[in-house]
């Protein structure tokens, strides 16, 4: 059953619902290990919902619904606990969403507070760990006891990401990162993006097709709750083989 | 000219409509305070004064004090518990048809007349104290809290589920628009990391909520401590100072609506009008202490 050795996630025959409203319609595509793949394509054609279905997210609304299949290393995550897959697979949402009533530390560790981790060295060392590798430990390394919301928006994404990145998942998701940024954090994220395929497997939805040609190894075109066109970002770029891709990507549609 | 006019018109409406609120204050206090004059004759002892017995002339508020702070107090408790619990429910577990049922039950008793729900203290629940509970309860009785027993049903106890009944419905409702409020990004955050529901309302619906949460209970205490008419219905009315709650009491609002009509001579009027005013000021002083928190958790961020 399991797909390619080097697949880490293999999505089959995927359908989601919202109550009668059906956003993916049999969605087949493999996502490569430690690479980046971009999922491309207008508001409401069902990117954000497909990376919700990855980490079982989609299934908190009360209306939603799914089918198909989806594999974790060869393992179904439908049958393993939904926490289990959500500790695998980490999510950065789009707008910097850093918890309220939680210090800028407190955000970072809360992941592991929740797997158990009591050691107060431990947590000190994968919360500075984690903030390193986010490019924001030099920021708050002196008010890590100030509330997560003190920081900036672009701060507070990279805050969102050193959260996700603390509990060590293998995959980590983003539903569009960038798009609630200025220009400049942006470009910080994304570089960020880049700097974290080493370690995982990063999926990001986006409808920004420059960011998509910057950052992508792999990209899957949606439209209208369908898989249009899925490949090498290099060769869907540059020579598309279907025509709505190419229309989309000339910014004809979109 | 004539919309300027307009507008001037309008001002100043707006402006005395709401003087007439700190006017109004300002008479009923003063009012209390110049009507209770000679119950302050004594100083403190009114207050710290153990005995009620007009008959004798003896007049100490400590009894009422101790009877609505105890009442109310545990009211509170227990209806912190159970409305914060629906609330959760509510907003967080139930399903969609779930809540529309629930919800509307509890906007349902909230409006129940307090007569009503004294009634009902009076022929259900006293019974039910008194032939289910208290043989209960009377396992317990080496804490003073449970020794006493009760003949009659009617007993501090009985007060307390009534305001509890009467208070878990304006926790639950307000609770529940609080636990609303938090974005639905912020728990998806949480789950995101690996929680579980349980998770997920502990450490981000409740801390998110809190300031709302707590702005219910001060409102449902308030509403405890004032309660007036359910309570006397059910507490026994009786002016004694007792550590069991299976014991009858008084509380400040039962004491004034009852003994107003016959309270003869200057004294004895002067009193219950004191009484009143340590009401008013008992209440002040929740929702101050109340106001300061909240003030205090906002300057926390």
């Amino acid at each position: 059953m399991a797909g390619h050795a080097t697949d880490k996630i293999v999505v089959r025959n995927l359908n989601a619902w919202y109550g009668d409203f059906q956003a993916l319609k049999n969605i087949n595509l493999s996502i490569k290990k430690n690479t980046i793949t971009a999922i491309l394509g207008p508001s409401g054609c069902g990117k954000s919902t497909f990376i919700r279905c990855l980490n079982r997210l989609h299934e908190l609304r009360s209306d939603a619904k799914i089918e198909g299949e989806i594999l974790l290393d060869g393992k179904s995550v439908f049958n393993m606990d939904p926490v289990e897959v959500r500790r695998k697979i980490g999510m950065v949402f789009q707008r910097p969403n850093p918890f309220p009533t939680m210090s800028i530390y407190d955000n970072v560790a809360i992941g592991l507070k929740l797997n158990g981790v009591r050691d107060k060295k431990a947590l000190d060392r994968v919360v500075e760990d984690s903030l390193k590798k986010a490019a924001l430990w030099d920021e708050v390394k002196d008010k890590l006891n100030m509330p997560g919301t003190s920081l900036s928006g672009g701060q507070q994404q990279r805050l969102c990401i050193a959260r996700a990145i603390a509990t060590n998942p293998e995959v980590i998701l983003f539903d569009e990162p960038t798009s609630a940024l200025d220009p400049i954090s942006a470009v910080k994220i994304e570089d960020l993006l880049v700097d974290l395929k080493g370690n995982y497997t990063v999926v990001i939805v986006t409808h920004n097709i420059q960011q998509a040609g910057r950052v992508s190894d792999y990209v899957a075109f949606f439209w209208m709750g369908e898989l249009v066109e899925f490949g090498k970002t290099a060769e869907v770029f540059e020579n598309p083989k279907e025509e709505l891709t190419e229309a989309y990507l000339t910014g004809r549609i979109g | 000219m004539k919309r300027a006019r307009g507008d001037r018109v309008f001002w100043l409406l707006a402006f005395f409509s709401s003087l007439s609120v700190i006017v109004m204050f300002t008479l009923l206090f003063y009012e209390l305070l110049s009507n209770s004059v000679p119950i302050w004759k004594d100083g403190m002892s009114f207050i710290t004064g153990m005995v009620w017995d007009p008959l004798k002339g003896l007049f100490g508020a400590f009894p009422f004090i101790y009877g609505t702070l105890l009442t109310a107090t545990f009211a509170i408790l227990l209806s912190t518990f159970l409305g914060v619990g629906i609330a959760i429910f509510l907003s967080e577990i139930a399903p969609s048809s779930l809540r529309v049922i629930i919800s509307s039950i509890i906007e349902l008793i909230a409006a129940i007349p307090s007569v009503i729900i004294g009634l009902w203290g009076i022929f259900v629940l006293a019974p039910f104290v008194r032939d289910n509970l208290q043989p209960l309860l009377q396992h317990l009785s080496f804490i003073p809290l449970f020794s006493g027993k009760t003949l009659s049903g009617l007993s501090m106890l009985t007060a307390i589920l009534v305001l509890t009944f009467m208070v878990t419905p304006i926790v639950a409702a307000i609770a529940r628009e609080a636990l609303l409020m938090v974005p639905e990004d912020l728990k998806e955050a949480l789950y995101s990391l690996g929680a579980t529901r349980y998770e997920v309302v502990r450490h981000v619906c409740i801390p998110y909520a809190r300031q709302g949460i707590f702005g219910g209970v001060i409102l449902g205490y308030g509403r405890a401590l004032g309660e007036t008419m359910a309570v006397t219905m059910v507490i026994g009315n009786t002016p004694s100072i007792s550590a069991s709650i299976l014991n009858p009491g008084y509380t400040m609002a039962a004491v004034i609506a009852n003994e107003f009509t016959e309270a003869t001579g200057d004294v004895y009027l002067s009193a219950l009008i004191g009484i009143a005013l340590l009401l008013l000021l008992i209440s002040l002083a929740v929702n101050l202490v109340g106001r300061m928190i909240v003030w205090k958790w906002q300057q926390e961020g």
